[in-house]
């Protein structure tokens, strides 16, 4: 049961986003108004336990990292195509249940491939 | 049971009186952004507190007790004082991203809050997608710390937000997948419609063994989501200052604070509300005294209680379990939470189908 009848679910999705925004605004602009402000060239360096930063921060950074969103992409739209299934699964019967079998089969089958490839250890 | 509903619908008609529609629709949108927002702040300073004390308690000491009674004004002060700090804005930072990341966490958790059913009637978003939505909202937060520890221009923040961006992403499968199991046996996705399903009784007893299980994978993949308890290493202060929010003064990183908190308390809600009958009140079938008595109690408590208490769940975990590595971690969820989840769905599947479940 909607808790207004009369207003639709994406006028509510944008006034809670419009809410999160405002949030932060109005917080930003109270905070903006009443705390106090320096400059100095030491203040602006970067926080690194007291040592002068060294080199570029904004790197290529390890390769790994890269590795688990690519898994993950690949397990996530899995997942985004099991909902549907998910739905519906007692209308479908065993013949449903048949086939997202033979679907999660191949989805681990991918899933042993990567582990087989070292994809998943830690270097 | 009594239904909030009707409230609001007296309400609506007597605006409905004498205002045209549009600003009927206009007032109404701004008295739900007034009452997300103070819903918001309420619940993150009650969560401060909560963790404060509880961790306290953990470790045989009162936690914050002087400023008012039992320190319970201890976290206006606290707010107050964030407020008065500078906000320091560092050389060689991405400065439109670096402003931007605070926005897309708040706004995130902002949106999540207001799809979670509060009571009989008490819900502000109600898609037929609902728990679907929240999972969407809930994986553009991770944007949010990215963004962070990528525009501070600092090595530690990055290491952060790298370490927290594999781990939301990683845990985000099996926290999807534990919920799917749940929404086999249910067959809807709409949240109020979840709610009813579990009038008979709650998820976690009507599923029995492969809910428990979902419920088990569920907390774990949760405060993995939060970056809290044993997971907690995007933080490990003693490795990387603070995390991908060290760059961050003032309300800056009062806002990563609060959408902690916040998080912690929308992972709970869901957790109530998948497994544990979300404002449902406990019914055990066959009793009818018994249910009846539940239902005198209101539907807010029991929505409120059960997530304060999976949430004390998750605060539990941070007291008890090491730290764990980023290998081990990693390791851990595709191993062996992701094929258990995996497998828990088919046994889930295979329940529903042969009728094995209540």
């Amino acid at each position: 049961m909607n808790l207004l009848l009369e207003i639709s679910n994406g006028a509510l999705a944008i006034t809670a986003t419009l809410t999160g925004i405002g949030l932060v605004f109005a917080a930003l602009l109270i905070a903006k108004l009443i705390s106090p402000k320096s400059y100095s060239v030491m203040k602006a360096d970067p926080y690194e336990c007291g040592i002068p930063t060294r080199g570029e921060s904004m790197i290529q950074f390890k390769a790994g990292y890269y590795i688990f969103a690519i898994l993950f992409l690949l397990f996530d739209v899995e997942t985004v195509f099991l909902y549907p299934w998910a739905v519906v699964m007692r209308d479908l019967g065993p013949q449903g249940l048949l086939c997202i079998g033979i679907f999660m089969f191949i989805l681990i089958l991918g899933l042993a491939y990567a582990w087989r490839k070292g994809a998943l250890k830690w270097t | 049971m009594f239904n909030f509903g009707t409230w609001t619908s007296e309400f609506n008609n007597f605006l409905m009186g004498f205002l045209p529609d549009w600003l009927t629709v206009v007032v109404e949108c701004v008295i739900i952004a007034v009452l997300v927002l103070l819903t918001y702040t309420v619940l993150a300073l009650f969560y401060i507190l909560y963790e404060r004390k509880l961790c306290a308690w953990f470790q045989c000491r009162l936690g914050p007790m002087r400023v008012g009674r039992w320190g319970l004004l201890q976290v206006f002060a606290d707010m107050f004082k964030i407020l008065l700090k500078e906000l320091i804005s560092l050389k060689d930072t991405d400065r439109f991203l670096f402003k931007l990341a605070p926005y897309i966490v708040i706004t995130s958790s902002v949106v999540m809050l207001a799809c979670l059913p509060w009571g009989n009637g008490l819900q502000i978003i109600d898609y037929n997608i609902g728990i679907f939505f929240i999972l969407a909202v809930s994986s553009v937060g991770v944007l949010g710390i990215l963004l962070a520890g990528w525009a501070s221009n600092n090595k530690y923040t990055l290491i952060g937000a790298m370490r927290s961006g594999a781990q939301m992403i990683s845990y985000e499968i099996s926290l999807g997948l534990a919920i799917m199991t749940i929404i086999v046996l249910a067959g809807t996705m709409n949240i109020n419609s979840l709610v009813w399903e579990q009038d008979s009784a709650w998820f976690i007893f009507r599923g029995h063994i492969p809910a428990i299980i979902a419920f088990l994978i569920y907390i774990v993949a949760a405060t993995a989501e939060t970056n809290r308890g044993p997971f907690d290493l995007p933080e490990a202060e003693h490795e990387l200052v603070a995390g991908y929010h060290t760059e961050y003064s003032g309300i800056h990183f009062g806002f990563f604070y609060l959408a902690e908190y916040l998080n912690l308390f929308i992972v709970s809600g869901i957790a109530s509300l998948m497994f544990l009958g979300g404002w449902m009140p406990l019914h055990i079938p066959g009793w009818e005294g018994f249910n009846n008595v539940m239902n005198w109690i209101p539907s807010i408590v029991w929505f409120i209680g059960k997530s304060f208490f999976v949430s004390y769940l998750i605060i539990w975990f941070k007291w008890t379990f090491p730290r764990v590595r980023i290998d081990q971690m990693l390791a851990f969820e595709w191993k062996y939470l992701m094929p258990l989840s995996l497998a828990n769905l088919v046994l889930m599947a295979v329940c529903v189908a042969l009728g094995w479940h209540f």
